[in-house]
């Protein structure tokens, strides 16, 4: 199976003051997998897409999209950050969070007009949120929040999606909502890297797998490589899970 | 001057027009950018700007030796510049939160600009009386060139506000997504930034080192409670703005010549206050009648679930009981009772009560009626 590199990553190495969160990390992600990056807290596996998305500057190594750097290929990347790194009290509705995922398209000073809003309409509609649209956002769920941070990506129209632990804190319906949008997006051939953390989930939910500790562990296909052996190299302890057949 | 006299004096007298008009300006643009800080968790940045600006006001004064405004101002404008800059160094370069940084700065500048200004005070200058002016405002300096300078601030505020309206929303909701999706956020952090601190520039002639940030502030808090568009909230802080201006200037003026600054800063208080009570959606006022009503149906509905599985032991679902059985349930009270017989849930005859077709109906479709309002 040759597969085309959508994500390549080389001597990473990002720190925040002195001790490094992420130390030389080699990875490739081909194009069309639903992957896994798992790890134990301060693993650096949020600290790892914030870079390759150039929120964070590297200290040393480089990462390139479709064989270009990201400053090139913004348009077919797309970010789901963390439910909570942002102020679900900001005066403004669920639409117009969705419509932000219009807004890098557009470039500078354009208004988003009639094609993006039904565009972001019909992000509303994938993630089943349509009927919410004018909700003021700090009444929604936090299973709701996640949808919107969701459908704001789908507008984005990107190839590759970068989501940051979308399934912290939702209900189980939600959870549901969101895994088949992620399984259909892998059939519609996007690659899809998801921060993760109930490893449970993991050989039901993907099928490509990172393990992070600040280094790289491993990579590959969940089926090759979800074992004791990475998980305990990857946390430290014995860790068992039962994977099913 | 009573308010009469005032208001026919507004129209007519050229000082009185300025200086209203010029707060009303400052008002507006302060409440329009009053919003972003507010929204960026930013308050106390205004606070630290304008209280960094005192010592470039006494700078430039000995500098120069030339109270104009325009001179002393431009030195606040350098010298908040760079409280903003150090603030800013503090935060990123050292482990310090921002709470601390911007209270360092705010008291170490203005401590050195007070120092300055005393250190002024005993020069053999028959010119320098008047710089303390800075510190509480004083609106009657207002000249019309002032007012025309706030009005092309103003002007040009909206501008750029209508212009990134789009970039600024998105990096004030979310700052990493929108350098994920290619916009300059430094470039729009320090646009927002410089027309706070010109903002502030402006207003120290008028309202002073020491309440500026109120005049920021105040508007922008009251007009959140109104709204949840972001939108409608710039609009109303810049209205409340507009309004706790002319309104401070009018009641500083009709009633002795109290200082305006003082005057204008309470008078966005009390629209501060009233937007915390009264505001339908986020009031304390409504907030508490919906609570206690909420609560109150709440009793009532259990009180009636309560006698729904009394009554439904029995074949006959208007079998009377007595009331006294009642007694032992503790959501139950006289006036529930009443209430109930009030919405024909519950029917009394004398001592005995019976539950209605209505009542029983309603009793048993309780729960589910309970969640579809939660919908």
């Amino acid at each position: 199976m040759s597969q085309r590199i959508a994500v390549q990553i080389d001597d990473l190495t990002v720190a925040y003051n002195y001790k490094p969160v992420l130390w030389d990390i080699d990875l490739e992600i081909p194009e069309g997998v639903l992957m896994a990056i798992v790890g134990p807290n301060g693993a650096g596996k949020s600290t790892l897409i914030k870079s390759i998305l150039g929120i964070l500057n590297p200290i040393a190594g480089s990462v390139s999209i479709y064989g270009k750097p990201y400053d090139q290929q913004r348009k077919l990347v797309a970010y789901v950050p963390q439910k909570g790194s942002v102020d679900w009290d900001f005066p403004t509705t669920a639409l117009d969070v969705v419509m932000m995922g219009t807004y890098g398209s557009l470039g500078w000073i354009k208004r988003p007009r009639q094609k993006e809003k039904k565009a972001s309409l019909e992000a509303l509609e994938k993630v089943g949120m349509l009927s919410f649209k004018n909700r003021q956002i700090s009444q929604l769920s936090g299973g709701q929040q996640q949808r919107i941070f969701l459908a704001r990506a789908l507008v984005q129209n990107a190839s590759i999606y970068f989501m940051d632990e979308p399934f912290q804190g939702v209900d189980a319906s939600t959870e549901i909502a969101i895994i088949n949008i992620l399984k259909a997006l892998r059939k519609a051939g996007k690659t899809v890297v998801v921060v993760h953390h109930d490893l449970q989930t993991v050989p039901e939910y993907f099928d490509w797998v990172t393990f992070l500790n600040v280094k790289k562990i491993a990579t590959g296909p969940v089926k090759d490589i979800f074992n004791d052996d990475n998980l305990t190299k990857t946390y430290g302890i014995n860790y068992k899970v039962s994977i099913q057949e | 001057m009573d308010l009469q006299e005032y208001f026919s004096l507004v129209f007519t007298d050229y000082t009185l027009r300025t200086i209203t008009l010029g707060t009303a300006i400052l008002g507006a643009v302060c409440g329009m950018l009053g919003s972003f800080a507010v929204l960026r968790k930013q308050s106390l940045l205004g606070d630290a700007i304008s209280h960094a600006a005192l010592p470039g006001i006494a700078i430039a004064f000995l500098i120069t030796g030339a109270k104009e405004s325009n001179t002393l101002l431009i030195g606040a404008l350098v010298s908040g510049l760079i409280g903003t800059f150090w603030i800013r160094g503090i935060i990123t370069k050292t482990h310090l939160k921002s709470d601390t940084a911007l209270g360092l700065i705010l008291s170490l500048f203005f401590g050195f600009g007070m120092l300055l200004l005393t250190f002024i005070q005993k020069q053999p200058n028959a010119n320098q009386a008047g710089l303390d002016k800075y510190l509480f405002g004083q609106a009657a300096t207002l000249v019309e060139s002032d007012v025309w300078f706030m009005a092309i601030v103003a002007g040009l505020c909206l501008f750029v506000l209508l212009l990134f309206w789009k970039e600024f929303k998105l990096l004030l909701f979310d700052a990493d997504y929108t350098k994920t999706l290619g916009f300059n956020t430094k470039f729009i952090d320090i646009l927002i930034t410089s027309f706070i601190v010109l903002a502030i520039v402006l207003g120290l002639q008028t309202v002073g080192v020491v309440l500026m940030s109120a005049m920021l502030l105040a508007p922008a808090a009251a007009a959140r409670q109104w709204t949840n568009s972001l939108s409608v909230m710039v609009i109303l802080a810049s209205v409340f703005g507009a309004f706790a201006g002319v309104f401070g200037t009018t009641i500083s003026a009709s009633q002795n010549n109290l200082s305006t600054g003082p005057v204008i800063v309470i008078v966005a208080g009390v629209f501060v206050l009233i937007s915390f009570v009264f505001s339908p959606s986020r009031g304390l006022l409504f907030r508490q009648i919906r609570l206690i009503k909420n609560r109150r149906d709440l009793e009532l509905h259990k009180t009636l679930a309560f006698m729904y599985h009394i009554a439904e032991t029995h074949d006959d679902i208007s079998h009377p009981h007595t009331v006294k059985i009642l007694n032992n349930f503790q959501g139950y009270t006289r006036s529930t009772l009443k209430k109930l017989v009030d919405r024909n849930y519950v029917t009394l005859d004398g001592q005995m009560w019976s539950l209605t077709e209505n009542g029983f109906n309603t009793a048993s479709n309780l729960y589910n009626q309970q969640s579809d309002n939660n919908e």
